[in-house]
């Protein structure tokens, strides 16, 4: 039976069902270790099973994903009118851009039960109805491909999380940080439903292809402030969300009081998706004039993050800045409209969000074991707890772009796209950029040392931790793997990536003068003639010329 | 031999390192080492191979191979791929070799200690790391080793990471690095983006058909340089190998000394066709060589630390190094690192046995008349050290010695500057190694007074060897003994024509750095180089003569004259003895300011005042809105009619001005 018309509805359907059966079976009486009363972990169970049967579904895509299909079209599409006037449809579909991040939601959502596994002990039927709901929006944003569908998912997206850091959060903080959450989610939201409005009375579609075609053809009747205007209320809506610098303000709250299943999925994705399926479908000439600013803020956001990220003594704080950092690279990246830029920036979307979840839930058995996250308490654990101390390291080295190992293959092409693209002061950028090199690496290590190594702190005196249990062995190991496995056969994943990122890359950059990017096009277009230097010799004085032209 | 072999040389370190690493602390020792000895023996094995079939008459001069991609995007893509020249022969015999004899010398020396299985698992990552970075064919996985090898030396400089002066060596040697790193990342952004690719073939076919201005040339060349800086520890960034020698003695040699460090002389080697178009950035590597030569011997001069004198003379031997490649003087650059890496591993390894024998001492101030005592060691270490000091016949002599000549009659304006430079760190090498040779083997023994000597009376580790000091068992001596033959011998394949050789070394490396076949000098040009070559040989026997006749002087003729000098000129010694402050100084103007502004410019100011402040205004402006939109729901009609006619209005004016 040929599920592809299908795939992705089943993909939705199984987590809501999920959330919904969960929802009506009533929490049970059970002890913990101690003795202790506790929810029993029938929720947990059941989340685990639905989680896993997603995962398995979303495996689906990239077994039967067509490499050879045309630029800018869509594959296991489902197209069903919904509602005829407005005309809103149910229209999902997946490309070389979605893809992946599908497959990444589903494998994230089992890996949060995992880690809620013991931290959640309380109110498991809302903890893990709310979860599934969350993982619903989240795999909707991914595969909606009309507006108002999209917009409900968006929406969705948002008040689970918010209730999740309200009732879960870990101290008394966490309604306020759930309030400021919401707001700053919530404000830039309601002005894109406006801006979605506004494109719908102008075209009389939600539909996402056919808005790109009207679009790339020009065909959409607005003045350019207008739609620039349009673009500009996209973007914010989508920059609180990633967060793109200074646009971050809600951030540290929110990762210090979300636990760890929300917090593994709260930054990062969504918005950056988003950027790339929306601004840059819909705007590509208004992104393209964004572009130098978005760049600079991605170059700042990197420097930024890193530094403050090193003076944090409160790991979640740490993690929080050094998150910034990271979606950061990704915002520098694809605005370069390089293929370099763009295909290493969606490939560190996915890096990011791996790195950053293995480091969340790594910092949530700390405390699980220690019952906080100030550094200063913690010391000399290596000797006590080898494993976790490995796992940390491993980690680590991911998030400061060890090659090999994932986080390098994103950023080095990321930055490689940025010195080729022609925007103003790329140089500069570049080397803002690259500083994050040094003070990742800075701020890494020394956590590692103080919670690792040197003598005991006073709070690893007072309490015995126990070493990773095989539940947590189990939980770690795949994203190490996958670190590893990303970091040396990229191309598994950069095949999908590039179907997408290529032409889009192409089709903004800015036109007249030739971007390197096409010139090593040519050079690769032709295999053969690569390996001469003479051919390769014809193409570079073009290079320079162009280069000094545009300086 | 089947070249898809080539992949097993990397790989079965690797191997090594994931079985001991995963499993290792389960396996007993035994095992461990087996497995450890065995991933570095085998590629070794196939190098022996690859060299005999490489310099086999008709052998190739390169091998190419080539496999899956790594990174592939549209218009850009790397593979994992090797290349095989004479440049990487003579690493790879180095690296394989050297790195054998210590995985050797370590089942000795780590005998006792606690993570047996971690440090040989961190040893076999290292050679897999450095494998890599001799084998690579493109910049990118050069870089894969390079950074990798850092890891490594991260990992094992950390490896007593109970003690918080290790772990902070370690990181500070992984960030001093990353540093460096940071300029070798920009040069290789920089290349992608005007040649669309990082495979040396291709960038130096291109670079040698039609250089670019020389500006571009110059700017990635300078930034390889500050690259090369950082792992080979140059000034400025040479602080990190100091520090490093907190890590078992065994890395120090291994890592510290003989292979890692000289990745950024290889690396510039490696690239000498860049180079070789931007004089500037040749006479920077030559003045950076020159200078870290000089500062680093002035500071090894006073180390009372036996290993940090070593530390402090192996920056200094990559001084020279530097200073070969800035005259470009490759070959002699390479012949160097080679021969230091057989003495300064010798040194490093003697050393380790020298502290293994005084249960744990490093202070030389309390060794002494240990010559008699431990006699293997004292015999090798003194082939080594006059091997470093450049006596002859030893190695030392004929690299070091070709370093200064090709100095001296290098066509670079400074040249007979940086030969004095050259002529007077030989003079101070051979002066502090001799310090370390009399301080150490000779004279009253010392030993009793250190704190090592009480703790290690009624301590296991003391009695299983019998009462006191005590050589070394044999599988720590016979590296030793193996590396002091070569100390004694490897010069010896770089002998140049004017002493009576035939420079078999440079001739070896000649297809690399020239090309086809160099043509012979004219029969007189050559007579009165060799002249000049003969003479110059003599006047820096004579230095190093000098050296050793001043260190006799000082610490066996008359012991206590250093101590009565340092007294004498305090302020000089105590500022080279504090490393003229380097440490302070960086911490103080450097990372103390960058985190002072973090936290309260860009943490203080920027994120808790204006970002978290705009936070707040907007969470209060929503409470506002709230307010206004209460009262605006006031039930009075005409309150509305207001509202309604603003509403209006504004949607009048927006679809006038959006249209």
């Amino acid at each position: 039976m040929n599920f592809d018309p299908i795939i992705l509805t089943l993909i939705l359907a199984t987590p809501l069902a999920g959330a919904i059966l969960l929802a009506l079976i009533p929490e049970q009486e059970g002890f913990d270790k101690g003795g202790e009363s506790i929810d029993s972990k029938r929720h947990a169970a059941g989340a685990l099973v639905v989680t896993l049967l997603t995962l398995l579904l979303t495996l689906h895509l990239p077994a039967h994903f067509n490499y050879h299909a045309s630029p800018h079209t869509f594959q296991f599409e489902q197209n069903l009118s919904w509602i005829s006037n407005p005309a809103i449809r149910y229209h999902l579909g997946v490309d070389g851009l979605s893809m992946w991040l599908i497959v990444l939601a589903g494998f994230l959502a089992p890996m949060g039960v995992l880690a809620s596994w013991n931290a959640v002990q309380r109110r498991t039927r809302l903890f893990y109805s709310l979860f599934l709901l969350q993982q619903v929006a989240m795999l909707g944003i991914f595969m909606a491909l009309d507006l108002f569908l999209y917009y409900g998912f968006w929406e969705l997206s948002l008040v689970p999380m918010a209730l999740l850091i309200a009732t879960f959060g870990r101290t008394e903080n966490r309604r306020r940080a759930a309030i400021k959450f919401f707001l700053y989610a919530f404000i830039p939201s309601a002005i894109l439903l406006v801006a979605i409005l506004w494109l719908y009375n102008l075209t009389g579609t939600f539909d996402l292809p056919t808005l790109q075609a009207l679009a790339g053809a020009h065909h959409i009747a607005a003045s350019p402030t207008a739609l620039l205007l349009c673009s500009i209320a996209f973007l914010v809506a989508f920059a609180v969300k990633v967060p793109i610098f200074p646009l971050h303000g809600w951030l540290q709250d929110a990762v210090t009081e979300a636990p760890t299943a929300a917090v593994m999925v709260l930054a990062g994705k969504l918005g950056l998706y988003s950027i790339l399926r929306f601004s840059f479908g819909i705007f590509a000439d208004q992104s393209r004039h964004m572009a130098p600013l978005l760049i600079a803020l991605g170059a700042a956001g990197i420097a930024y993050g890193s530094l403050i990220a090193l003076i944090r003594t409160d790991l979640k704080k740490l993690a929080a800045f050094s998150t910034l950092a990271h979606v950061s690279f990704v915002v520098l990246g694809i605005f370069t409209f390089t293929v370099l830029g763009m295909d290493g920036g969606i490939f560190q979307i996915l890096n990011e969000s791996l790195i950053g979840a293995a480091f969340f839930l790594l910092l949530g058995l700390l405390y699980e074991r220690y019952g906080t996250y100030e550094m200063r308490d913690y010391g000399g654990l290596a000797s006590r707890h080898p494993w976790m101390a490995t796992m940390f390291v491993i980690t680590s080295l991911a998030a400061v772009g060890l090659p090999m190992l994932n986080g390098f293959v994103g950023e080095f092409l990321i930055l490689s796209g940025t010195m080729q693209s022609i925007v103003v002061h790329h140089v500069l950028w570049t080397t803002l950029g690259a500083t994050g090199v040094i003070f990742g690496a800075g701020y890494m290590l020394w956590m590692i040392q103080r919670v690792f190594y040197g003598s005991p702190g006073v709070r690893t005196q007072e309490v015995q931790g126990w070493d990773l249990c095989s539940r947590e062995h189990l939980e770690l190991w795949p994203f190490a793997a996958l670190f590893l496995i990303m970091g040396i056969a990229s191309p598994l994943w950069m095949r999908a990536i590039d179907t997408y990122g290529a032409p889009t890359a192409t089709e903004i950059a800015p036109s007249g003068a030739p971007p390197s990017a096409q010139i090593t096009e040519q050079i690769h277009s032709t295999p053969a003639v690569a390996d001469s230097a003479l051919a390769r010799n014809s193409h570079i004085p073009h290079l320079t010329d162009a280069r000094q032209e545009v300086r | 031999m089947n070249p898809q072999l080539l992949w097993l040389i990397p790989i079965l370190p690797f191997s090594g390192f994931l079985i001991n690493g995963l499993a290792g602390r389960n396996f007993p020792r035994a095992v461990v080492s087996a497995l450890a000895l065995t991933a570095t023996l085998l590629p070794a094995l196939l190098v022996s191979k690859l060299w005999m079939v490489m310099t086999a008459t008709g052998g190739p001069p390169e091998i190419f191979l080539s496999s899956v991609p790594w990174i592939a995007v549209s218009g850009f893509h790397v593979n994992f791929a090797f290349t095989v020249d004479h440049l990487t022969l003579v690493m790879l015999g180095v690296v394989t070799g050297v790195g054998f004899l210590i995985h050797v010398y370590s089942v000795g020396y780590m005998a006792h200690e606690e993570g047996y299985w971690r440090f040989f698992a961190y040893l076999n990552l290292f050679m897999f790391f450095m494998l890599m970075l001799v084998l690579a064919s493109s910049f990118l996985l050069l870089f894969v080793g390079w950074e990798g090898v850092g890891l490594a030396s991260y990992l094992l400089i950390g490896f007593y990471f109970k003690k918080d002066s290790a772990a902070n060596a370690g990181k500070k040697a992984f960030i001093v690095n990353r540093i460096g790193d940071f300029g070798f990342l920009l040069a290789m952004f920089l290349l992608v983006a005007h040649y669309g690719t990082l495979n040396f073939s291709t960038i130096f076919a291109t670079i040698a058909a039609s250089p670019l201005s020389g500006g571009f040339l110059t700017a990635v060349a300078l930034l390889l340089v500050l690259g090369a800086a950082g792992k080979s520890a140059q000034i400025p960034l040479y602080v990190w190998l100091p520090d490093a020698m907190e890590g078992p003695t065994p890395v120090s040699a291994l890592i510290h000394a003989a292979t890692m460090v000289t990745a950024g002389v290889y690396m510039i080697a490696r690239c000498h066709v860049l180079f070789d178009h931007s004089p500037l950035a040749l006479t920077v590597v030559a003045v950076t060589g020159a200078l870290t030569a000089l500062f680093a011997a002035t500071m090894g001069m006073v180390q009372h630390d036996i290993k940090r004198v070593l530390a402090y003379s192996t920056v200094s031997q990559l001084g020279y190094m530097f200073l070969a490649c800035g005259v470009g003087a490759y070959s002699a650059g390479i012949f160097h690192l080679m021969t230091h890496a057989f003495f300064k591993d010798l040194l490093f390894l003697s050393a380790g046995s020298v502290i293994h024998a005084l249960s744990g001492e490093q202070d030389m101030r309390f060794m002494g008349g240990l010559w008699k005592k431990i006699p293997i060691t004292f015999w090798t270490m003194t082939a080594a050290t006059f091997a470093i000091s450049g006596v002859w016949p030893f190695s030392g002599f004929f690299s070091k010695d070709e370093i200064l000549f090709q100095t001296f009659q290098s066509p670079n304006p400074l040249a007979k500057l940086l030969w004095l430079v050259g002529l007077v760190t030989a003079g101070m090498t051979s002066f502090y190694m001799f310090r370390l040779w009399f301080k150490t083997f000779f004279g009253e023994s010392r030993f009793e007074h250190s704190s090592f000597a009480q703790a290690s009376h009624g301590n296991n580790h003391a009695s299983a060897h019998g009462n006191g000091i005590h050589e070394s068992p044999l599988v720590m001596t016979l590296p030793l003994m193996v590396l002091g033959v070569l100390s004694l011998a490897g010069g010896w394949v770089g002998i140049p024509a004017a002493l009576g050789g035939n420079d078999v070394i440079g001739h070896f490396l000649d297809p690399v750095f020239h090309g086809a076949a160099v043509p012979a000098a004219a029969p007189a040009v050559a007579a009165a180089a060799h002249g000049l070559e003969i003479s110059l040989a003599a006047i820096s026997l004579a230095t190093a003569a000098l050296g050793i006749f001043v260190a006799w002087l000082f610490y066996h003729r008359k012991p206590g004259t250093g101590a009565k000098l340092a007294r004498r000129f305090q302020p000089i010694y105590s500022l080279a003895y504090h490393k003229y402050w380097i440490d302070e100084i960086y911490g103080s103007f450097v990372v103390a300011p960058l985190l002072a502004f973090s936290r309260l410019i860009l943490a203080g100011l920027v994120d808790g005042g204006v970002i978290q402040g705009t936070g707040a205004g907007l969470a209060a402006s929503a409470r506002g809105s709230s307010w206004l939109v209460r009262h605006m729901q006031s039930g009075k009609i005409r309150s509305y009619a207001g509202w309604l006619a603003a509403g209006a209005a504004a949607v009048i004016v927006l679809a006038l001005f959006l249209r």
